[in-house]
């Protein structure tokens, strides 16, 4: 089933919608129960009126049953609407969840090629924003069409049982509706588009100066900006007193519409009752029921099949996340429960881009407890060698193995297990700061998540928090310094005690105190363990066994400290100009 | 809401005669069943043919009348709305652009940007709505209230009970229902939440291979959110069975007792009819009146959050003085002490000193010690809350905000950029800039190449947010943007934070080099930015912990020497070359 859904994103929703199919079949059932009683409805008053003749001239003994007859109708119908909502819902509801699930799961077996290429913002919309639009256009949508043609079909018919030349009075009469509901919601569509353009126009243009009302208070930029804006906004009036028109038009236009063909029935069923045709008062009744509810279905089938239309387009879109391809099973591979730290690069190739190529020949041979330091200015392409040792990207050539064996013949979650990482882009999720802590091991204790957070040195800023430990961290760390996030991160790293390590310093940012817990704390972790550090200090970047210079993506030159000087090639420059020609005049 | 209605005052006429327009429609279609009803009574009952014929025009000249009525009410509500819109957002918006910092802080730039965007929309969509349908209907309910009486007054009985129960019932299902929707809508924006985390973090949710977990706390809330969304449907799915069933048991109550009427004489048979339409049309009118109630509630609270940002007053006005001061000394911090807020703590207290013309100051300390603050003096977005502030031996107080603004270029943190050209950008600071100064500005700020990596040099185009230039090179054309028109001051904010130190040094020995005249303040936190400066100031605090130069600093500020130790700067031999 994978693979194809969004070629056929209504036979996809389906599909996921079956094990419900009992729900939609019973929603079905109600909605023509609840239609066709809707319908007996006006012909039961009929009858009730066609008793009451005059004065002196009323059966009101006759009038018992049919009244009765009338509320329990009443009665089943308001029930059977109601359990046609809840059928129809409960169909919907466990669809959409199914199909979010599956859209949400699918997300963490994707290559992060996938995650890393596309917006984070169009990904999002397609697991929240279309999935409701399916939810409100495509099941719902398909529930109100049913009602609706059952309705049109019931009207007709029970019109045909009762009179048929009046029921072509209404027949001839109701495509003018039709034609006039379509002109309308056409003249509608292509306004409100204009007007979500221009109302869009707006919307970036506020967001971009109010957004930056400091910048544009600083540069004295206001008269600027406002005469943009109100040229703008002016335009956003015009459209949006034509849009709103417009829309507004369909309620009275129907409602004359209704008029008309409720006019013609009275005028026709009337002269039918005179001419002695069989047609009776109370009938007439019921038949200017019908005609007040016949044209509404039309309008509605209408309105559902704009919906309906952009809920596929929302499906589809929808599908092609589910059905992009998955990263390769590994379940078959070996396991690596641990491991020594030595790491070998053999003459390893990678590009993102097979006609730029970044890394060409990487020969490495790192052996346990060995510090490697990468260099280069910001920009140069650490992650693209992070990608590589944590497997988020396979190597185009050559291998990476650790403690001799290849990380493409063991699982993914085992290689990535013997790394710990700390990156200067913390992340960190929703939740509190001891589930944070607690993300590299859940099953940790609360002692060790405290052990952990006083060898990070991070214990006595959590303890200064509002909640200390129970703390919650909203929006990414809204509430966290820079530094106390990082801080953060290392205390997770510190719990799970990796063979090897990928950390990341800060170049600025943070202040004094904490840059100094930092260091203590990445000293303390790199001890004894292999490690790989993308180094923005000099003290580091000395003392590392191994340095990699990298440049625009690619490994210019590598070495240890003596050698790369001695080279005097990019790292001499890099290191002159850093550290050392500071004050030239 | 009606605070806003000031906005309206170009569009008194529309706003008066749509809702007018409005009921004479209510009217027309009130009297259709009435006519109807005669129809029935006397045509019918008479076989009066030309009668039945005669009512029938009149009904579709009242349908027409009526279609002219409502269409011509449309037009003026939405004219009206879309101007009241209009008058509203350009009101709020040029209101916006005369606030000063501290107000900016108080509400934050993305609420004001939803209140100027979503809320002003939501008032103007309140606003049509009134206008259509406020007076409409409870005209209708009211209409067939009395039209009914005119029947029966003793049927129209049925009418008073029905109405209210009608009305509690559509009520309380939309409060309670909108209640549950809240509800509904966290659990969606928990999903939300859960799904953009894990595409931001997916490198570390795979690299703690927690894939599994998250799975499962995202079908947690889903599971949640499918509950919810059943329990609020469950109770919105009731308000069209109990309306449907209200009506019905109205309607055998009409028929049976209008039966006993009809029998004694005091009703006709068509009076009957007439009045199971205006039960009908009672039910129409509560709905839609409903509706209207919970558009106008949304539109209420955004009429408040919109109000709140017209209370604010700006703090700040300009003086009059027109004239740049010209003085030695530059800058001038005189006994200065600061706080953001009444109760707060000083974010600077007791700050004093002189800069001379041509000085570059840096300016150090820890995060929230007070270094953007000391410089967001200077400029005047806040205000001194004691002590005095000058620039070129003037008070900034008295200057004309835009003659101060002019002689300062800032480089703010956050490295903001605009929509439109490269060239457009530039101009930001000084409209008359020609491409020479541009280019020399941009030289100093090492963005040549930026530009000229561009096709199209300083005509390329800039996304919003500068989306498609990297952190560094915003940071270098920010920069450009604030020496164009060369300033008498320039600030750095600590506007070199995305740069490598290499291009950081060849930065500063550019400005330092082709600005000779400008004063230059540099707020870092690196002290290889700072150290090359003519002196620095230590922020403790809010306290100038130290002022002088490197290597006086060095030998006699604790704070400075802590600051070199923990970025392994030496210290120990004093030299700095």
């Amino acid at each position: 089933m994978k693979g194809e859904l969004s070629k056929t994103p209504l036979k996809s929703v389906l599909l996921y919608a079956r094990p419900y199919m009992h729900f939609l079949v019973l929603g079905l059932l109600f909605a023509v129960v609840s239609v066709t009683l809707t319908l007996y409805a006006p012909i039961l008053t009929g009858q009730g009126i066609d008793l009451l003749i005059g004065k002196g001239d009323a059966d009101l003994d006759g009038l018992v049953p049919i009244l009765v007859r009338l509320g329990i109708i009443a009665g089943v119908t308001a029930l059977s609407q109601w359990l046609m909502s809840l059928c129809t819902n409960k169909v919907t509801y466990l669809t959409i969840r199914d199909i979010r699930n599956d859209a949400f799961r699918h997300l963490h077996t994707l290559p992060l090629r996938y995650i890393d290429s596309h917006p984070h913002g169009d990904i999002l919309s397609r697991v929240i924003t279309d999935m409701e639009q399916i939810s409100d256009g495509l099941i719902m949508g398909f529930a109100q069409l049913f009602t609706g043609v059952v309705t049109i079909v019931g009207t007709l018919g029970f019109m045909l049982s009762v009179n048929v030349k009046i029921t072509l009075v209404v027949v001839v009469i109701t495509p003018l509706s039709l034609f006039v509901a379509r002109f309308i919601s056409k003249n509608t569509f292509r306004l409100f588009k204009d007007q979500s353009v221009t109302r869009g126009e707006l919307t970036s243009f506020v967001e971009e100066m109010t957004g930056n009302q400091k910048v544009v208070t600083a540069f004295c930029h206001e008269k600027d900006s406002y005469e943009r804006f109100s040229e703008i906004n002016s335009r956003l009036g015009k459209i949006s007193a034509k849009a709103v028109f417009f829309s507004s038009l369909t309620n009275p236009s129907t409602r004359f519409v209704n008029g008309l063909v409720y006019t013609f029935v009275g005028i026709f069923g009337a002269l039918s009752v005179v001419s002695g045709s069989g047609l009776t008062v109370g009938q007439l009744s019921c038949f200017l029921t019908y005609a007040n509810q016949y044209t509404k279905p039309f309008n509605e089938i209408s309105g559902v099949i704009t919906e309906l239309q952009s809920a596929l387009a929302s499906a589809k879109r929808v599908f092609e996340l589910i059905d992009e391809k998955s990263e390769s099973s590994d379940s078959d591979l070996d396991e690596l429960v641990s491991c020594e730290g030595n790491v070998e690069i053999n003459d390893v190739s990678f590009s993102y881009d097979p006609a730029i190529p970044l890394i060409e020949g990487l020969d490495l041979d790192i052996k346990k407890g060995q510090r490697v330091a990468i260099v280069g200015p910001t920009g140069c392409g650490k992650t693209t060698f992070i990608n590589l040792l944590m497997r988020f990207y396979d190597v185009t050539g050559g291998t990476i193995s650790i403690d001799g064996k290849d990380i493409r013949t063991v699982k993914r979650r085992d290689v990535r297990k013997q790394y710990g990482m700390v990156l200067q882009e913390t992340w960190l999720k929703s939740g509190t700061i001891a589930e944070n802590i607690a993300y590299s091991r859940h099953d940790a204790t609360r002692e060790e998540i405290v052990a952990a957070a006083k060898s990070a040195h991070a214990d006595s800023f959590i303890r200064r928090l509002p909640e200390g430990y129970d703390t919650v961290i909203s929006d990414d760390g809204a509430n966290l310094s820079q530094g106390q996030k990082q801080l953060l991160c290392i205390a997770r790293v510190m719990l799970m005690i990796p063979p090897m390590l990928i950390l990341d310093e800060a170049t600025s940012s943070i202040d004094t105190m904490t840059e100094i817990r930092i260091q203590r704390a990445f000293a303390k972790l790199i001890r004894g363990r292999t490690s790989f550090i993308v180094a923005h200090r000099l003290s580091t970047i000395i003392s590392s066994d191994m340095i990699l210079v990298m440049s625009k993506g690619k490994i210019v030159e590598q070495g240890t400290h003596e050698q790369l000087l001695e080279n005097r090639g990019f790292y001499y420059d890099l290191y002159m100009s850093q550290f050392y020609n500071e004050e030239d005049e | 809401m009606f605070r806003l209605a000031r906005f309206l005052k170009h569009y008194k006429v529309q706003s008066i005669t749509g809702p007018l327009f409005k009921l004479t429609e209510a009217v027309f279609e009130l009297l259709v069943p009435v006519v109807m009803a005669k129809m029935i009574d006397i045509g019918v009952a008479n076989s009066d043919k030309s009668y039945i014929w005669k009512s029938g025009i009149i009904l579709i000249v009242l349908g027409v009348l009526g279609l002219t009525c409502s269409l011509t009410a449309q037009f003026f509500a939405a004219r009206a709305s879309a101007g009241f819109g209009t008058e509203l957002r350009n009101a709020l918006f040029s209101h916006i652009n005369s606030l000063s910092f501290s107000e900016i802080d108080k509400i934050g730039t993305p609420s004001l940007v939803t209140r100027m965007t979503n809320d002003c929309n939501q008032v103007q969509t309140g606003v049509n709505m009134i206008l259509r349908l406020f007076l409409r209907s409870p005209f209708i309910v009211l209409g067939s209230l009395i039209m009914g009486l005119t029947i029966s007054v003793k049927l129209t009985l049925i009418f008073l009970i029905a109405s209210p129960v009608l009305a509690f019932i559509i009520y309380a299902i939309i409060r309670k229902t909108i209640l549950l929707y809240r509800t509904t809508q966290k659990k969606l924006d928990r999903a939300s939440t859960l799904t953009r985390e894990n595409l931001s973090g997916a490198r570390a949710v795979r690299a703690f291979s927690r894939e599994q977990d998250e799975i499962s706390a995202f079908e947690k809330n889903s599971d949640d959110l499918y509950v919810n969304q059943l329990i609020a449907g469950k109770i919105s799915a009731l308000m069209n069975p109990f309306t449907y069933a209200v009506v019905n048991l109205s309607i055998i109550a009409i028929i049976w007792y209008g039966g006993k009427s009809v029998y004694s004489g005091s009703i006709t048979q068509g009076e009957v009819i007439a009045l199971v339409n205006y039960m009908n049309q009672i039910l129409l009118a509560l709905v839609a009146l409903a509706n209207l109630i919970v558009i106008i509630t949304k539109a209420q609270a955004s009429a408040v959050r919109v109000n709140e940002v017209f209370d604010l007053t700006p703090s700040i006005t300009g003086g009059t003085d027109t004239h740049k001061g010209d003085s030695g000394i530059a800058v001038e911090f005189d006994n200065v002490t600061f706080h953001y807020y009444e109760s707060g703590d000083n974010a600077l207290e007791n700050i004093s000193f002189k800069v001379t013309k041509g000085e570059t100051i840096g300016i150090i300390g820890a995060t929230g010690s007070g270094k953007s603050t000391l410089v967001n003096l200077i400029p005047r977005y806040y205000d001194a809350v004691s002590g005095t502030v000058r620039v070129g031996g003037k008070n900034v107080k008295n200057y004309d905000l835009e003659t101060l603004r002019s002689m300062i270029g800032a480089v703010p943190q956050k490295a903001v950029l605009f929509k439109g050209t490269i060239r457009d950008n530039m101009k930001w600071r000084d409209r008359n800039a020609g491409d020479s100064d541009i280019m020399k500005a941009l030289e100093i700020s090492q963005a040549l190449e930026v530009v000229n990596s561009r096709h199209g040099g300083l005509d390329a185009n800039i996304l919003q947010g500068g989306k498609n230039l990297s952190g560094g090179q915003r940071q270098r054309l920010t920069i450009a943007r604030a020496l164009v028109g060369e300033p008498e001051i320039l600030i750095l904010d600590d506007s070199s934070s995305a740069l490598d130190l290499a291009t950081d040094a060849r930065l500063r020995r550019a400005i330092k080099k082709s600005t000779k005249n400008c004063t230059v303040f540099i707020v870092s936190q690196r002290i290889s930015s700072v150290r090359a400066c003519d002196r620095i100031a230590v922020l403790d605090d809010g306290r100038l912990a130290g002022f002088g130069t490197h290597d006086e600093l060095a030998k006699s500020c604790e704070v400075y020497r802590e600051i070199c130790h923990s970025q392994d700067i030496d210290i120990s031999q004093g030299v700095s070359r």
